[in-house]
């Protein structure tokens, strides 16, 4: 079914807003189980090649999802979830941060405010996932942030098969 | 002062003025007619704007017209593109964890 693996992605810059959309060929409370349950948030979460490692989870509203995204040399980002609303399987909503070691928000960084919906559509899942800036330069900082760490990391990889290939 | 697209749709009411002129050109007075706050206040907004690339002024008789550049605008949406692939890289990690999921 490659037709459903198409990513919709509106960019509303005016409105401070991201939406991205995409079908998941999975029943909906599998999909839920992906976004909700550490274990599995672990294995997708971060953007390779770097890890998402939880500390904890706390799914329902006023709780937290404490994780730290571990790079490639083993650095380590600290960021929180703090869930708003919890409606299983159909939708979350929170603010998602980066954090100090001691999982205290960074106020240097931009906070994200999340909403995911889970639609069941026949045998797959619609989800989308709507984030929402305070401002407008916070799109900017965000991604520069993926933007570098992907090349940071493509970088690394590179002094890896060089250092690969002068031991041959 | 830093003068490029972000600074110009930092501010609700320069997006508002954008999103008037999108579509279509308007006077300064027409425009300013849009907004509570003052003319000078609208005018300023304008010309940070303009500052920044971000209106072209037409003369039509005696009267002068502003109407957004959306080039300028689509600099900002290829500047999002990473951010799109990052979510592209994600989802196809997501994959993988569902198929596992179905198959136990």
């Amino acid at each position: 079914m490659e037709t459903t693996k198409n990513l919709e992605f509106i960019k509303d810059v005016v409105n401070k807003k991201i939406i991205v959309i995409r079908h998941f060929d999975a029943p909906v409370d599998h999909v839920w189980r992906a976004w909700t349950e550490s274990e599995l948030l672990d294995q997708w979460w971060a953007p390779k090649p770097w890890k998402a490692e939880t500390k904890s989870i706390d799914l329902r509203a006023g709780g937290s999802w404490l994780y730290a995204m571990v790079g490639p040399d083993n650095e380590k980002h600290s960021c929180r979830v703090d869930y708003k609303s919890v409606d299983a399987p159909k939708s979350f909503s929170g603010d998602d941060y980066f954090c100090d070691e001691n999982f205290k928000k960074n106020a240097e960084m931009p906070t994200m405010h999340w909403r995911v919906d889970f639609q069941s559509v026949e045998e797959t899942t619609k989800v989308t996932v709507t984030i929402t800036f305070d401002k407008v330069e916070d799109i900017e900082t965000i991604t520069k942030m993926g933007f570098q760490e992907g090349f940071t990391a493509a970088l690394g990889n590179l002094d890896e098969l060089l250092l690969e290939e002068a031991n041959k | 002062m830093r003068r490029d697209i972000f600074q110009a749709i930092a501010d609700p009411t320069r997006r508002a003025i954008i999103s008037f002129i999108v579509t279509e050109p308007m006077t300064p007075n027409t425009l300013a007619d849009q907004f509570d706050i003052s003319r000078q206040a609208v005018s300023k907004h304008i010309r940070i704007l303009d500052e920044c690339g971000l209106i072209s002024t037409t003369l039509m008789g005696r009267e002068r017209y502003y109407l957004a550049r959306t080039k300028k605008l689509k600099a900002v949406d290829d500047w999002i593109e990473p951010f799109r692939k990052l979510w592209e890289d994600k989802y196809e990690s997501l994959d993988h964890v569902l198929k596992q999921l179905k198959s136990k």
